[in-house]
């Protein structure tokens, strides 16, 4: 057997007046599970489909066991025994496991498909990677997790030698992350190549044993895992060293601004109660699926609430609709920026003053001058890189879009901000300049609230945290609590009790 | 320090970027341009092929039919802009056409009362279309208008006994008959000012930015704390009033009101209209310029087809095949500005 499964030598990838790809280098064994990190558009993606036949590369030789391949098409990089599972899954939601295990693979008798072999064989393989599942039926019915083997059983189904995993984790809770975690371990086992491309670095140091970086299309290095640390890896991705990936700077603890009381979702919220206050940035952790963004958006009133109470700076007020709680002084930046925090079809400027409309009006009409006036104002006070206000939004990266919808909040001069996962899906440079922004509307005596599934991020920008499990509030802890670490927050988010 | 550096480097590149960004918004007027083009060439080769084409009486029958359409697709391009559509505008203009003719029947003689009702009803029908949209929440209004359209068609008949009305007062004919100097239709005239007041209301306008961003992402807009039920309900509702006032001027171009009318296609030739001036069925697209271009090549078109004395069923099957056409303009058109936007963010 050879040495290495796949081999990359100085690969080149250019696009129109773009190097997307610069000399790249890259070796995955047997049985070998190679991490890849890179900041956004530091060109992953782009390897990977040069790797799954999609791109062509300019220069430069891949080797699959030591032959010289070329891959017209994925379908020849897929001959060769390379599948890849993407991040956006491909998964026909109604059709049944089996048939999205074999689709386009089919097992036939005849002219008709043999079902009969095709669901047992669809069943062993899926139990082989851990998981019991009936396959007869909708794949829809099964989460994320379950979703993501079943694009696995199809590479295992079609012999690959290397899986290559694009941000796998991203949209998984944490039981279903280990469950991953151990199914790539027995891949492992089995003698597969894994390439596992995240932006996670606790996830790498758990399960890689090389870890590849790449910075600006061209490769930095490759080292067994032992040799990278935290600070190492980040400061060969960044090109620079991060002195602190958390900047937090404290405000003044100012009033009471949001008091919510009994919060009352049936079968979501379960009499949720909590307070935040001014110049201060409040936590909200917890697992995935604990009512934290369910919480945010029924303060927002974006979903309605079967009872409970919010006060707003010592007033109570009942909030209908995201347009009250905009009057209110509420804003509310959500998960999923692209389906809820932008009109990517339209140009930035108007992103930008999508929640204070009237603010940049006078009289029956828009005031285009004040709009270009706050906008470039916007874009060197967040640094939101891109040629001009008329930029179409959808053609940013993910960290400028990012700043696009904080610009749009900033905007609506609110009084309480809260982010649902400010930084997720962006990269270590970006994130730390959305840190910069809740550094300063906290000192500017604003009130910050958090939601955030990741634990450094919880514990390095709070002042306070309220964990959340199962639509309850599990525990508040301030920064200055012994309970304020990691390993109390896991557990309150677990469902443990922290004693006094 | 190296920070300031970097700094003024991306503000150099973001100015070369500007031009070019610039360049790139020519090349979408340069569309525009296109229809212009395409426009002109049909007048050229008409007049060439007929000579009665460039006869004054021609051209002012063209835009009074223009006009009559030109109503029609203002409220169309509207619920398109919204990513949504209005399937009963040509039979709610009939509708209220015929309303009007059942008051006729019953003695009314007071046109202003007649145009009062035709208007206030036609705006209450397109009101219930968006009402059916926001509030039962129905899954796409090509649906609940494709109903409404029957139920008006049926109703059109009803009111009027199936019978064709005329003698109309004049008040009720002012609108299609009318002319000013050399037969220029007066309805051309107000569709003009129509067409400047929608082109400052959809560019100038916070309720027109909102259409915009609601056919964009609705949830997006929603959750900026625009209330999205009534921008929904407002473009419904101006279709059917837009729907109303060609009813009227239909009662004044011909003198008479038929139901059976209501089945006429007039509301694939509103689309048609917007989808040749740039619309688009994904919604957050399309202006009030382009419209009208599209409106003239339409009218141009079936005047064409008369002086040409085409079959009218033979027309029917061109017109089809444009309105295909220009929906395949559409997917081709969202293609290449797909591809534009991917070359031009890879030279970054």
């Amino acid at each position: 057997m050879s040495e290495n499964i796949v081999e990359l030598k100085n690969v080149t990838k250019r696009f129109p007046g773009v190097v997307a790809l610069s000399n790249m280098q890259l070796t995955i064994k047997p049985g070998e599970i190679h991490g890849l990190i890179g900041e956004n558009g530091a060109g992953k993606s782009t390897l990977i489909k040069v790797l799954t036949g999609v791109h062509q590369p300019d220069e430069g030789e891949i080797y699959v066991e030591d032959q010289l391949c070329t891959f017209k098409d994925p379908n020849e990089s897929k001959a060769k025994g390379i599948a890849c599972v993407y991040q956006e899954l491909n998964i026909e939601k109604l059709l049944s496991v089996t048939d999205n295990v074999f689709i386009n693979n089919w097992i036939k008798k005849g002219i008709l498909l043999d079902y009969d072999k095709m669901h047992k064989r669809a069943a062993e393989i899926m139990e082989d990677l851990g998981q019991e599942v009936d396959v007869h039926k909708a794949a829809g019915t099964y989460g994320m997790g379950i979703q993501q083997m079943i694009e696995i059983a199809k590479a295992v189904l079609l012999d690959a030698k290397v899986i290559i995993m694009d941000e796998p984790t991203s949209s998984l809770g944490e039981k279903e992350v280990a469950q991953l975690m151990r199914t790539c371990r027995e891949l492992k086992e089995r003698g597969i190549g894994i390439l596992f491309v995240s932006h996670k670095l606790e996830e790498l140091f758990e399960l890689c044993d090389r870890v590849t970086v790449m910075r600006d299309g061209e490769y930095i290095a490759t080292k067994d895992i032992s040799e990278w640390d935290n600070d190492s890896l980040i400061a060969a991705m960044v090109g620079r060293t991060l002195d602190d990936q958390f900047p937090k700077e404290f405000g003044e603890k100012g009033d009471c601004f949001l008091k919510v009381k009994d919060l009352v979702i049936g079968g979501v919220l379960d009499h949720v109660s909590f307070e935040a206050y001014g110049g201060q940035i409040l936590g909200l952790a917890g697992l995935v699926g604990a009512g934290r963004t369910e919480t945010v958006r029924a303060i927002f009133g974006a979903d309605p609430i079967d009872g409970g109470s919010i006060e707003v700076k010592g007033k109570e007020i009942k909030i209908k609709s995201p347009e009250q709680a905009i009057d209110a002084g509420i804003a509310l930046l959500t998960e999923d920026r692209k389906g809820q925090g932008l009109v990517l079809a339209q140009p930035i400027r108007t992103n930008l003053v999508l929640s204070s409309l009237k603010k940049h009006s006078s009289g029956a009409l828009l005031d285009e001058k004040k709009i270009e006036e706050s906008g470039s104002k916007n874009m060197t006070d967040l640094r939101i890189k891109a040629p001009s206000l008329d930029e179409i939004t959808g053609q940013l990266s993910g960290g400028n879009q990012q700043k696009v919808v904080i610009g749009k909040w900033v905007n609506s001069d609110a009084d309480i901000y809260i982010f649902d996962e400010p930084t997720r899906g962006i990269d270590v440079g970006a994130k730390v300049e959305v840190y910069n922004v809740m550094n300063r509307l906290v000192k500017a005596g604003k009130c910050v609230i958090m939601v955030s599934s990741e634990m450094p991020e919880v514990l390095g920008m709070s002042d306070r945290v309220v964990v959340m499990r199962g639509g309850k509030v599990m525990a508040e802890i301030e920064r200055d609590s012994k309970h304020f670490n990691q390993e109390d927050i896991m557990k309150a988010a677990w469902g443990g009790s922290l004693d006094e | 320090m190296s920070d300031k550096k970097n700094l003024n480097e991306e503000v150099k590149n973001a100015a070369i970027e500007e031009a070019e960004g610039k360049a790139l918004k020519k090349s979408k007027g340069g569309f525009q341009m296109g229809t212009v083009l395409a426009l002109v060439l049909m007048c050229v080769i008409l007049s060439i092929l007929n000579h009665n084409f460039y006869n004054i009486t021609n051209i002012m029958s063209v835009l009074k039919q223009t006009a009559f359409n030109a109503f029609l697709a203002t409220g169309m391009l509207l619920c398109l802009i919204t990513a949504g559509i209005d399937l009963s505008v040509g039979a709610n203009a009939i509708f209220c056409a015929c309303i009007m003719g059942a008051m006729k029947q019953a003695g009314m003689t007071s046109g202003l009362v007649m145009l009062v009702v035709a208007v206030l009803l036609g705006t209450a029908v397109g009101c219930t279309n968006g009402l059916l949209l926001t509030k039962l929440h129905l899954p796409h209004p090509f649906v609940s208008t494709l109903g409404m359209k029957n139920v008006l068609w049926g109703l059109a008949l009803v009111v009027t006994n199936s019978q064709m009305v005329s003698a109309f007062p004049e008040s009720v004919q002012w609108l299609g008959k009318k002319t000013i100097v050399a037969g220029f239709p007066i309805s051309f005239l107000v569709i003009i000012v129509v067409y400047v007041i929608m082109h400052i209301f959809l560019s100038r306008t916070a309720l027109g930015r909102s259409i915009y961003c609601v056919g964009g992402n609705k949830e997006a807009t929603r959750l900026s704390g625009i209330n999205t039920d009534r921008v929904l309900l407002f473009c419904y509702s101006l279709s059917g009033f837009m729907a109303a006032l060609a009813g009227i001027l239909s009662v004044g171009r011909s003198g008479i009101c038929n139901g059976a009318n209501a089945v006429q296609p007039y509301d694939t030739d509103a689309i048609a209209a917007c989808i040749i001036g740039g619309a688009s069925f994904m919604g957050g697209k399309g202006t009030m310029v382009g419209t009208m271009l599209g409106c003239l090549i339409i009218a141009v078109l079936r005047n064409g087809f008369t002086l040409l004395s085409v079959d009218s069923a033979v027309q029917n099957v061109v017109l089809g095949l444009v309105i295909i056409l220009s929906v395949f303009m559409d997917v081709v058109r969202e293609e290449r500005e797909a591809k534009r936007r991917r070359l031009a963010a890879a030279k970054k």
